[in-house]
């Protein structure tokens, strides 16, 4: 106890500076984390958290029966698993090409360029595909009509929707994911290229078997993190661009939350459902991790 | 001097190999990555420039065709652009000004080795980049709190983030100890080693974070979707959702003219957009290396 004072007395400032930081935390992270519970509730707002009725499993054996569940996991699923096995590599080779340029006016501006895109919000990205997409007037549209094809309407036929959102992903990501792998090269110790030189290694035997394993830790980290985020799919894209016609490969399990919580006001079964998502994503992340810890000595805790 | 003859040989000959298949292939890869990266920007672009009539004609598809600022002067003669421009500033500003303010409270007082409290801070903090109460439950407190429809809805939910308190603890952990502990000596507290000899040696960082949580606030639109049906309170993301992608025409009522109408409905989006990306990519080029740097400080603790 006096230990604890006198601790208390010297970090008495600290203390004082972290404190509103705690008082966030507990306010707008660990009460949401509390208000989870109503998904084990038939929560009805004017009761209250806590004077709402139990009801157990009720809302999760609803979502796990309904119509619905098999094709928002597939759906979630598909979307990110597609997006990973297409997205991933894209900024690897990116890097690994834009590392073979020489220091210059050229480089700099390659790269400036490509990662222009990621700081567009995502509402003006959007934006630019519904337009650039219209089967009135888009450019896409307008440009395939050179080659004598009929327009398509992309945007309200489900089987374009996941072309579409992971081709737009990769266009607004690629360049700016490329950075990391562009430092962990730059780290690379130059006398493992020097010693190569001089066993006669061409351009892309370094690159195959200096550059890429040097790089490998980093990739192994990035796609452990990309894994164990299967479940976390863009809302914030898909509840832009995808619309009732598209439902069918286009709606998952974050934007079902959204219609059924925001828009529906079903609290306690969008709840569920939410929590759901999270611990399948929990579960993914510490499994990933543990299996890559095995298999590569490289992980993230 | 033989020497440096023969080093400069060995340059020359490299650079003539330099030349090669694989050169050109990397070159013309490079090339493609720009057009297809800045092509829709300078769609967008010329479509907002070009004469109206070009445009519904669909005629313009890379460089713009005649020259008419009409659809510009129509976007900044609506009050509604005005009012949701100002708000995106406004949360931009205020908004990036407290999560500094909130991510340097937090990161301070971690990065001090012996804060009795440390170890524990940070797991709480870290936990929540696992798991999190989700959409619903947040938006539940937002309104039990009388947050909704308020400006601070935008604001309080995302004062700090457990990933930048992160990078700025490790940043602040370089600082060496002995500038701090002379200062004790000297008899200064806590907050006063903060403010007098952190803070100014922690700019590159506050520069990082600035820019970083300034570019999150302006581009963002879900907490505005969730927690804002208060037109006059909502930003330009969400203005645009509306005009871009719900295709919901408020923009023309003002219009009386039919004619007028079906001329400037679809140049209207492109001016638009060209009205809200504009700020950021009149300021990305310059600071388009500050960006970078946070990413590299940020990837040094992986």
């Amino acid at each position: 106890m006096r230990y604890m004072a006198k601790v208390l007395r010297r970090d008495k400032y600290l203390v004082l500076l972290v404190l509103p930081v705690l008082v966030y935390y507990a306010i707008f992270h660990y009460i949401p984390m509390y208000g989870v519970i109503i998904a084990f509730k038939q929560f009805k707002p004017l009761k209250g958290i806590l004077g709402s009725d139990w009801a157990g499993f009720y809302y999760f054996q609803l979502f796990f029966e309904s119509a619905y569940f098999w094709r928002l996991l597939k759906n979630t699923l598909l979307l990110s698993i597609y997006s990973l096995l297409w997205g991933f590599p894209v900024p690897i080779i990116f890097a690994l090409l834009l590392n073979e340029l020489k220091e210059g006016l050229f480089k700099k501006s390659v790269q400036t360029i490509s990662y222009l895109p990621h700081f567009i919000s995502i509402v003006v990205i959007c934006g630019m595909i519904v337009n650039f997409t219209s089967p009135k007037g888009g450019v896409i549209n307008t440009m395939l009509g050179w080659f004598g094809i009929a327009p398509i309407p992309f945007l309200t036929e489900p089987s374009w929707f996941r072309d579409i959102y992971i081709s737009s992903s990769i266009w607004q990501g690629f360049g700016w994911s490329s950075i990391i792998y562009l430092a962990a090269i730059a780290g690379i110790d130059p006398q493992l290229y020097e010693a190569s030189e001089m066993d006669g290694a061409n351009r892309w035997q370094k690159m195959w078997y200096i550059t890429l394993p040097c790089l490998l830790p980093t990739i192994v980290i990035l796609l452990i993190l990309n894994v164990g985020n299967l479940m976390d799919v863009g809302f914030e894209k898909i509840n832009l661009l995808y619309n009732p016609t598209t439902y069918e490969t286009a709606d998952v399990i974050s934007t079902y939350v959204y219609r059924q919580g925001i828009q529906n006001a079903d609290y306690s079964y969008s709840t569920a459902i939410g929590l759901f998502n999270n611990v399948i994503n929990l579960i993914l992340l510490v499994t990933v991790n543990r299996i890559s810890r095995k298999v590569s000595e490289t992980s993230l805790w | 001097m033989v020497r440096g003859q023969s080093m400069t040989g060995i340059r020359s000959t490299g650079r003539k190999r330099n030349l090669s298949v694989s050169d050109v292939f990397i070159f013309l890869v490079m090339i493609f990555v720009i057009i297809i990266t800045l092509y829709p920007f300078v769609y967008v672009f010329s479509m907002s420039i070009s004469d109206p009539k070009y445009v519904i004609t669909e005629s313009v598809w890379l460089y713009p065709k005649g020259f008419s600022l009409q659809s510009y002067e129509r976007v900044f003669e609506n009050p509604d652009v005005w009012q949701a421009y100002a708000n995106t500033i406004f949360y931009t500003v205020v908004g990036t000004a407290l999560n500094i303010l909130f991510t340097v409270l937090a990161a301070y007082p971690l990065s001090r080795r012996t804060f009795f409290a440390r170890n524990w801070i940070m797991v709480v903090i870290v936990i929540t980049m696992f798991f999190s109460g989700g959409m619903i439950p947040s938006f539940l407190l937002i309104k039990e709190l009388g947050l909704y429809n308020t400006r601070w809805a935008l604001l309080l939910p995302g004062l700090t983030t457990a990933f930048y308190i992160i990078v700025t603890r490790s940043f602040l952990q370089t600082i060496p100890d002995s500038l701090t502990e002379s200062a004790k000596i000297d008899g200064a507290n806590d907050i006063r080693i903060l403010v007098r000899i952190i803070l100014p040696l922690s700019k590159p960082i506050l520069a990082v974070l600035a820019l970083f949580y300034a570019v999150g606030h302006w581009n963002s639109y879900v907490p505005a979707m969730l927690y804002l049906s208060d037109v006059k309170l909502q930003p330009m993301s969400l203005y645009l959702m509306k005009i871009l992608v719900q295709n919901n025409d408020s923009m023309l009522e003002g219009m009386a003219d039919q004619f007028d109408r079906a001329l400037f409905s679809m140049q209207l989006k492109y001016s638009i957009i060209i009205v809200s990306i504009l700020p950021i990519l009149l300021v990305y080029p310059f600071l388009q290396r500050y960006f970078v740097k946070g990413v590299m400080i940020g990837s040094l603790k992986e």
